[in-house]
């Protein structure tokens, strides 16, 4: 569903929409250069090509609102207002990154952005989305919480007890099903009974909107809608958010379930940067030449944030006992 | 026939030889083969280590299952069907995933045999990786199976060899109780060892005697059995002698041979990659403090990591995971204890 309404969005509004969009893909580009470089330890899940869905969901709300979000977080986290470099720095492993080169890719998190953290365990955030919704209900805040959870997590016991718990209690959350195809390897239009995610909506008594994850304006006004239910005590909804990703599951997935030239050609035809840009140029919002701007800028930020991460402190052997309890 | 094979290729050889020898065998998990419903690849993956590949072109779908990511469902189901007739070998990708599932383990499979009166069966393999060394931080990297032996009727195998890894699971197929399988996740490739080409199965409950040594008794599992041989031949060239002992199961776990071992040597290392509180490490001291103190020369060590997460920088990672440097200066300390 597409109504317009996020055509509507101020002049700043939409230069922020697509910087941080950009900040996303050019930070995920990165990553997947270096991590091929060798430069970066672990396991990493790139986000590029879903950028639509972090940042339309994300400009809805504010560092009050809360999110969870998952393994493939680097994009959440960005949308959410997480430092950009104080991520790539985690990403090193740095004593300086965003959780003390402690958590790493899976589990940045900065709660003062109110980002509860990615999540390596699929489905361990939607009951926590429903926790930090109770809360806001319970403090009579006006707050509300957002849980991104892919195709694969839309299968968890977890989630189905969360959808059903939140809409027993009428929490101010949102549950954001990213469906991207894949349930790692898996395909999810096997794997998700009932063909759509969107069908569960009914079963739970809540809303369910599906959208073009492709499409900025698409996600941005059904968050909206969904924000603004849930800000007014309308309780829950489901947004099932459809499209692609450009990589693998995760760094080193040779991708061989999937079609040919699939990847490429959602580069190719289904770049919501490129959308974007078409969008707001057509309809004369903004200009080229604005966004051609902040591509150089996004990209000059993304370099300071490798370089500094590349140079930053390490950890040293006592850091691994520190931080276990509130005082160790 | 024995050749030299890494542990993936040795739990591979066993998965295809018990599917091959009994039916009623399946497996099923995500991704095991990977790429189901995918317009590329079938078989794409062969499971996130690549160690299932080559089962279900071979087996068949309905043998080998690919399935959606629950591990409560998968895990349920695996439990369900032992109980009526088959034996399935069910993966829980990451045992740190065990808590979406732990229910169908804890109270369902763990207790039937016992709650129905010994007439229940529930042949079930589940396995699952475990370890740090993959910098995959807190929520990928731990070693949970103490959590595990904790509960009566489940059988815990920790192999350390590929020739044990084969025996083992071989056995825990054709094994009548539920058996958790913990495989190393480093150990898959860094393992190598020879291994028969014919079936053969290591029986439950007997402990290996990786090496032969009269001034210290090492006990050690998993990854750690290696690092324990790393620490024990720098000791041999200051002419300190250690036994290592792989207990290979540790529930049910040889109590003999360790206090056997213990008796001739006198002294006690324990090494765990598990957390340090209530791990096997804690579970075997007290077992020789209560059961071997009058052979003790020396205060029982034990080698953990510290009580913390797993972190994600390498270099914590590295100052997390015991070393042979760790399990050497702690025989030494048993050695040089003056009483």
């Amino acid at each position: 569903m597409t109504t317009g309404a996020a055509l509507q969005l101020s002049r700043d509004k939409l230069l922020q929409a697509y910087r941080t969009m950009r900040t996303i893909r050019d930070f995920e580009e990165r990553v997947h250069e270096e991590f091929e470089a060798g430069h970066l330890p672990g396991f990493v899940h790139l986000y590029a090509g879903e950028e639509a869905s972090a940042v339309g969901v994300c400009l809805n709300l504010d560092d009050e609102d809360k999110i969870c979000s998952t393994h493939r977080g680097h994009g959440h986290c960005i949308a959410k207002g997480c430092d950009v470099t104080g991520m790539m720095k985690e990403l090193w492993g740095a004593a300086d990154g965003l959780c003390a080169g402690k958590g790493g890719s899976m589990h940045i998190a900065d709660l003062s952005k109110g980002m509860m953290g990615a999540n390596a365990i699929v489905g361990g955030g939607p009951p926590l989305a429903c926790g930090a919704a109770l809360a806001a209900k319970t403090l009579k805040n006006g707050k509300v919480a957002v849980t991104f959870t892919g195709d694969g997590g839309s299968n968890q016991g977890t989630t189905f007890e969360s959808m059903n718990f939140a809409a027993v209690f009428d929490l101010p959350v949102i549950f954001v099903f990213e469906n991207n195809g894949y349930a790692e390897s898996t395909a999810s239009s096997w794997s998700v009974a009932c063909g759509d995610i969107v069908n569960r909506a009914e079963a739970f008594g809540m809303p369910g909107m599906q959208v073009d994850g492709f499409d900025f304006f698409a996600v941005h006004d059904a968050a909206a809608e969904a924000v603004e239910r849930a800000r007014t005590g309308g309780g829950p909804s489901l947004i099932e958010v459809k499209f692609g990703r450009f990589y693998g599951h995760h760094e080193g997935d040779n991708q061989s379930y999937r079609g040919k030239d699939e990847a490429a050609n959602l580069r190719a035809n289904h770049d919501c940067l490129n959308l974007f840009r078409q969008r707001v140029t057509e309809a004369s919002l903004l200009e080229s030449a604005d966004l051609d701007s902040i591509d150089t800028e996004v990209a000059a930020l993304i370099d300071r944030a490798v370089q500094d991460a590349r140079s930053a402190p390490r950890p040293t052997p006592e850091q691994l006992t520190t931080d276990v309890y509130v005082s160790y | 026939m024995a050749r030299t094979l890494s542990m993936r290729q040795a739990l591979s050889e066993a998965f295809h030889q018990v599917m091959e020898e009994d039916e009623r065998v399946i497996m099923l998990g995500e991704d095991i083969a990977g790429g189901k419903g995918a317009p590329g690849d079938q078989d794409a993956w062969g499971g996130d280590m690549g160690i299932t590949k080559g089962l279900q072109p071979r087996f068949g779908e309905e043998r080998v299952l690919d399935t959606p990511i629950s591990e409560s469902a998968i895990i349920g189901s695996a439990v369900g069907a032992a109980t009526c007739g088959l034996r399935p070998i069910a993966e829980l990708m990451f045992v740190d995933f065990m808590g979406v599932c732990f229910d169908q383990i804890l109270n369902q499979a763990a207790k039937f045999r016992y709650m129905f009166g010994g007439k229940a069966e529930t042949p079930v393999v589940i396995r699952t990786q475990i370890g740090a060394g993959y910098n995959a931080a807190a929520q990928h990297s731990q070693c949970l199976y103490p959590i595990f032996a904790h509960i009566p009727g489940i059988k815990c195998v920790v192999p350390a060899s590929a020739y044990d890894a084969k025996g083992l699971m071989i056995q825990a197929v054709r094994d009548d109780d539920p058996v958790i399988f913990f495989e190393h996740k480093v150990m898959y490739d860094e393992v190598r060892d020879e291994v028969p080409e014919e079936p053969y199965t290591i029986p439950f409950g007997e402990a290996n005697i990786v090496r032969d040594g009269g001034d210290c008794t090492i006990v050690a599992m998993a990854r750690m059995v290696h690092k324990a041989k790393e620490a024990a031949d720098a000791l041999a060239k200051d002419g300190i002698e250690c036994e290592i002992i792989d207990p290979r199961t540790i529930s049910p776990l040889d109590e003999d041979t360790i206090l056997e071992s213990v008796e001739n040597t006198g002294r006690l290392v324990v090494v765990d990659e598990a957390y340090p509180r209530c791990n096997m490490a804690t579970d075997i001291s007290a077992l020789v403090a209560q059961q071997g103190f009058a052979d003790l020369k020396a205060p029982i060590e034990m080698v953990s990591p510290p009580h913390v997460p797993v972190p994600f920088a390498p270099e914590l990672e590295e100052a997390f995971i015991p070393t042979p440097e760790g399990i050497a200066k702690a025989v030494r300390k048993t050695v040089g204890y003056a009483g």
